[in-house]
């Protein structure tokens, strides 16, 4: 049998946390936006590490915890919860729109200073799926494999066009909601200065003829 | 072009590794990432600026020995293709610096090819015979990759011209209710003022 294929797709599932990395403060705070439709997984996997001063090198710290927080499009916390200094979240999103995944470490300042290393995976929608898991699990052979990825790559790409549809309703309302917006303010604006400038006529007239000037 | 990755896969040269991240970049702010390549694969390394100021930011991708490799300063939105020459670690840099007070949004987006476990395996690419339907298989997954990329594309575009509309919308609010308390605050000042001319003095002039 051709194990390419589950070669390949056993790699893909492996936790790439060796992969991209960045650097951070201690008591930095580091978050990253996910623009995704609704009903949408999305899996992160980091890993942490801490400066060492004497070996001039990063190395693993057990003891450095990461507080994880995602934020749906409505500001409402998902997601909130404390891991060790390697880990994987995951959370599907319910409404579409900018989910926020926030990482900061829960340590104390008495490192003040340190810098931290953070190897981050995220992986979203149909690249987070297992699929050995799914194969083992459905008892799939490959090809059957390749046509479930095959369709849940379509099914991605269908709600990210129906996220589409959504965005662009909203980006119409809010240009309508401008055009009203300027009609509104001007004509107000308009009433308001005519308004203003009979008062003071009315006004004026008024007070110079209690002056006797007139 | 970004076809090339995925014809290579076709091959079943190797994996296609992709990060994408949206992150906010502070003004005068400096952020960089770093990713371990081997030597002599395929990279495609792309950003743009999503919101902010004149949507323009500096990049700079940095092979392992800190030969620039791509140094553009002030884009809006680049692809960048490269072929890795040594094995190592590789640093693109963002910077926002040069601006003082606009943040900006950015998206980055890196894939390259190679297999996951880190240090030394080279991926060799050995063409492996598969059956038609297996390639044909294999050609509508890289397909429908692209399509993904493209739509990506297209939603980055539209949340920069979103944006940019709910800000004038909400700013139009506020400027407009500023000018019209400014209208009524300068009537009432001109005939407070007017009435200050004519007021009773102790010693009329004549």
């Amino acid at each position: 049998m051709n194990s390419l294929l589950r070669l390949v797709l056993a790699l893909a599932a492996i936790e790439a946390v060796t992969g991209l990395y960045f650097h951070i403060a201690e008591t930095e705070r580091k978050c990253f936006i996910e623009e995704i439709p609704d009903e949408t997984m999305v899996i992160g996997n980091y890993k942490v590490q801490l400066y060492d001063p004497n070996t001039k090198g990063y190395g693993d710290y057990p003891n450095i915890g990461m507080h994880v927080e995602v934020k749906d499009p409505e500001e409402k916390v998902v997601l909130s919860k404390l891991y060790t200094s390697e880990g994987r979240f995951t959370f599907t999103s319910h409404t579409p729109g900018e989910h926020l995944i926030c990482l900061y470490s829960n340590s104390s300042s008495w490192f003040s200073g340190a810098q931290l290393r953070v190897h981050l995976d995220i992986q979203v929608g149909e690249h987070a799926q297992d699929y050995e898991q799914v194969a083992q699990k459905d008892k799939l052979n490959e090809l059957q494999l390749r046509i479930r990825q095959l369709l849940d790559q379509v099914d991605q790409i269908t709600k990210e066009q129906n996220y589409q549809r959504y965005r662009e309703e909203r980006f119409r309302q809010t240009s309508e909601s401008t055009n009203s917006r300027v009609l509104y303010w001007s004509i107000t604006q308009v009433a308001v200065l005519i308004l203003t400038g009979a008062w003071q006529m009315k006004h004026l007239k008024g007070f110079f003829e209690a002056k006797k000037l007139v | 072009m970004r076809l090339i990755l995925p014809l290579l896969a076709i091959l079943g040269a190797s994996l296609v590794h992709a990060i994408e991240l949206t992150f906010e970049l502070p003004d005068n702010a400096n952020q960089c990432f770093y990713e371990e390549l081997q030597a002599g694969i395929d990279s495609v390394f792309e950003f743009q600026v999503v919101t902010g100021g004149q949507y323009d930011v500096d990049a700079v991708l940095e092979d392992p020995h800190g030969k620039v490799l791509y140094k553009q300063p002030r884009k809006q939105y680049d692809t960048f293709n490269f072929k890795t020459e040594q094995h190592g670690t590789y640093k693109v840099c963002f910077s926002n610096e040069f601006s003082t007070f606009s943040h900006k949004v950015i998206y980055m987006d890196w894939q390259y090819e190679g297999n996951v476990v880190s240090g030394g395996i080279k991926p060799s690419p050995k063409p492996i015979a598969m059956t038609a339907l297996d390639s044909s298989a294999q050609t509508i997954a890289d397909r429908l990759r692209l399509v993904d990329d493209y739509q990506t594309h297209h939603r980055l575009r539209e949340a920069t011209g979103r944006k940019r509309a709910e800000d004038l919308n909400e700013r139009i609010l506020w400027w407009s209710a500023g000018q019209t308390a400014v209208v009524v605050i300068i009537g009432i000042g001109q005939v407070l003022l007017l009435r200050s001319f004519f007021a009773e003095k102790r010693n009329p002039a004549y």
